[in-house]
């Protein structure tokens, strides 16, 4: 598995860490502002191991093996298994992996803050992610509009709301069942819905097809739509997010069917999470949320490419 | 056979039996999403721009592409004759695909051929070559201000500006890549 492109390269030049180090100041209160407010709102920072034996099974996200083990592509099944351990509220800043994404706004090494809280669904949670975006604006003195990528986004709630039937009504060229049905679904978000998100206030894309949530609860009542949501910031993708499904059985059923397909396009295909399954059958409702680090720094910082926000690129190492 | 993954700025790849070249190369993924590879790339032959979008799975042929040392030899219509220093297999380009080197094409010139296949598709000059003032006004003593220039013409019929002190019948070297005269050449 390639860990990066091949198109750039990287002296040790001064002047770009002279460029980088206002972001690297940034980043690091944005971090400590992170931990403030969590801890304030009593959720326990917690760690979990980066080398795991199996990752969750996703179609389309590859983890990078060493050994026997895994590098976690997110902490998401052991902060899980907490969850289900008596661990109400947590969160994490994790350094994740994922092998062959590289590009201006991904990293194949990246940090992923996560929490997790037991007992809310997606909706609360879309509030608490508005409740920490204002909390970080006011510690970085920073008032409550952002400019990021040419435009003014209010960053006062509520954000905009949108479902995924809505975005594909609005702004695509063909419908969310034939994006589903001819695998255009990925192409026509990234090209004709994400440039939409995000513009005036943060946008929550929520209601996602129940076939692009492997982790997801469905919607009570509505077996074809998981409650599944993500943020958008001037048209960058910042955290995905969901009502977590607990039901041990089900979820088994969904990791084989992603390792189904991994299997058939010719992918590695890695273990069943056994002990996360085992997990599973103990643990309460709650919602959870991954949210890149990396791009939320850009976002704050103005900065156009997340090369800018970190110390070192892979390429530079 | 190339992926989706090796993709990258500058790559030649053949798409419907014509080779092309990326121009511009983004990668984007929703993040529980496909890999997606946004590319702009350049058909060699005819410089059209196309704008695809290809995923991972996708694989590419690489454009067979060679470059082999040629010499001019003469033009006839709108057909530029060149010769393999080899093989003396002889060769022609349309006028449209000489382009700009028609203005330092002389007798005997060695340049670079490109060929798709058996098919000739481009030239590439040497970045300095040695042309003969054919035509140009004679230094008029006194007005030798620095900076000052003058027109002449080149024995390809191609014209720029030179320091007062070139004359005709002198040999002068011109970069190809900007057109400029660089130096006189002394005999």
């Amino acid at each position: 598995m390639s860990l990066g492109s091949k198109n750039r390269s990287f002296e040790d030049k001064p002047a770009i860490f002279e460029e980088r180090k206002p972001h690297l100041l940034l980043r690091a209160r944005i971090f400590q502002s992170i931990r403030e407010f969590f801890i304030t709102r009593g959720y326990l920072e917690i760690e979990t191991p980066q080398l795991i034996s199996a990752p969750a099974p996703e179609t389309h996200i590859e983890s990078i093996s060493i050994h026997d083990r895994y590098l976690q592509t997110s902490p998401e099944l052991c902060m899980k298994r907490l969850l289900a351990s008596g661990f109400p509220k947590i969160f994490q800043i994790a350094r994740c992996f994922r092998g062959g994404e590289r590009g201006d706004l991904h990293l194949p090494e990246f940090s992923l803050l996560e929490w997790y809280r037991a007992g809310i669904d997606y909706r609360d949670l879309m509030e608490e992610c508005e409740t920490l975006f204002l909390f970080l604006s006011r510690r970085l003195d920073m008032g409550t509009r952002l400019r990021c990528r040419g435009v003014d986004i209010d960053l006062c709630a509520p954000w905009e709301r949108l479902s995924v039937q809505t975005a594909f009504d609005r702004y695509a060229s063909i419908s969310l069942d034939q994006a589903l049905n001819n695998n255009r679904f990925d192409q026509t978000m990234v090209e004709e819905i994400e440039p939409h998100l995000g513009i005036k206030t943060l946008t929550f894309l929520y209601d996602y097809p129940a076939s692009l949530a492997a982790l997801a609860r469905l919607k009570p009542g509505c077996p074809s739509i998981a409650e599944r949501f993500e943020i958008y910031v001037g048209g960058i993708e910042l955290a995905n997010g969901f009502s977590e499904l607990n039901d041990a059985h089900e979820q088994r059923k969904r990791f084989e069917k992603e390792l189904n397909q991994r299997a058939l396009s010719g992918k590695t295909v890695s273990p069943m999470p056994e002990r996360f399954l085992k997990a599973l059958e103990n643990m309460p409702e709650a919602a959870g949320i991954a949210l890149g680090l990396d791009r939320l720094v850009m976002i704050f910082s103005g900065a156009r490419t997340i090369d800018e926000v970190v110390a070192f690129v892979p390429e530079e190492v | 056979m190339y992926n989706a993954s090796d993709l990258r700025k500058g790559l030649k790849i053949e798409i419907d039996g014509e080779p092309y070249v990326v121009t511009v190369f983004e990668f984007s993924k929703p993040g529980k999403g496909q890999s997606l590879y946004r590319c702009k790339l350049k058909n060699m032959i005819t410089g059209v721009i196309i704008d695809p979008t290809y995923r991972s799975g996708d694989t590419f042929k690489p454009a067979d592409l060679s470059e082999r040392k040629m010499q001019y030899l003469y033009n006839q219509d709108d057909e530029f004759w060149f010769m393999d220093v080899e093989n003396y297999e002889q060769s022609p380009l349309k006028e449209d695909q000489v382009g700009d080197a028609i203005n330092y094409l002389m007798d005997n010139l060695e340049v670079d051929i490109l060929f798709f296949g058996d098919r000739p598709i481009g030239i590439t000059l040497p970045n300095f070559v040695d042309l003969t003032v054919t035509k140009a006004d004679p230094w008029a003593k006194g007005d030798s201000v620095t900076g000052d220039t003058k027109p002449v013409t080149l024995e390809t019929g191609y014209e720029l500006r030179v320091p007062p002190f070139i004359e005709e019948g002198g040999k002068i070297t011109v970069d190809t890549r900007t057109g400029e005269y660089v130096t006189r050449v002394k005999e």
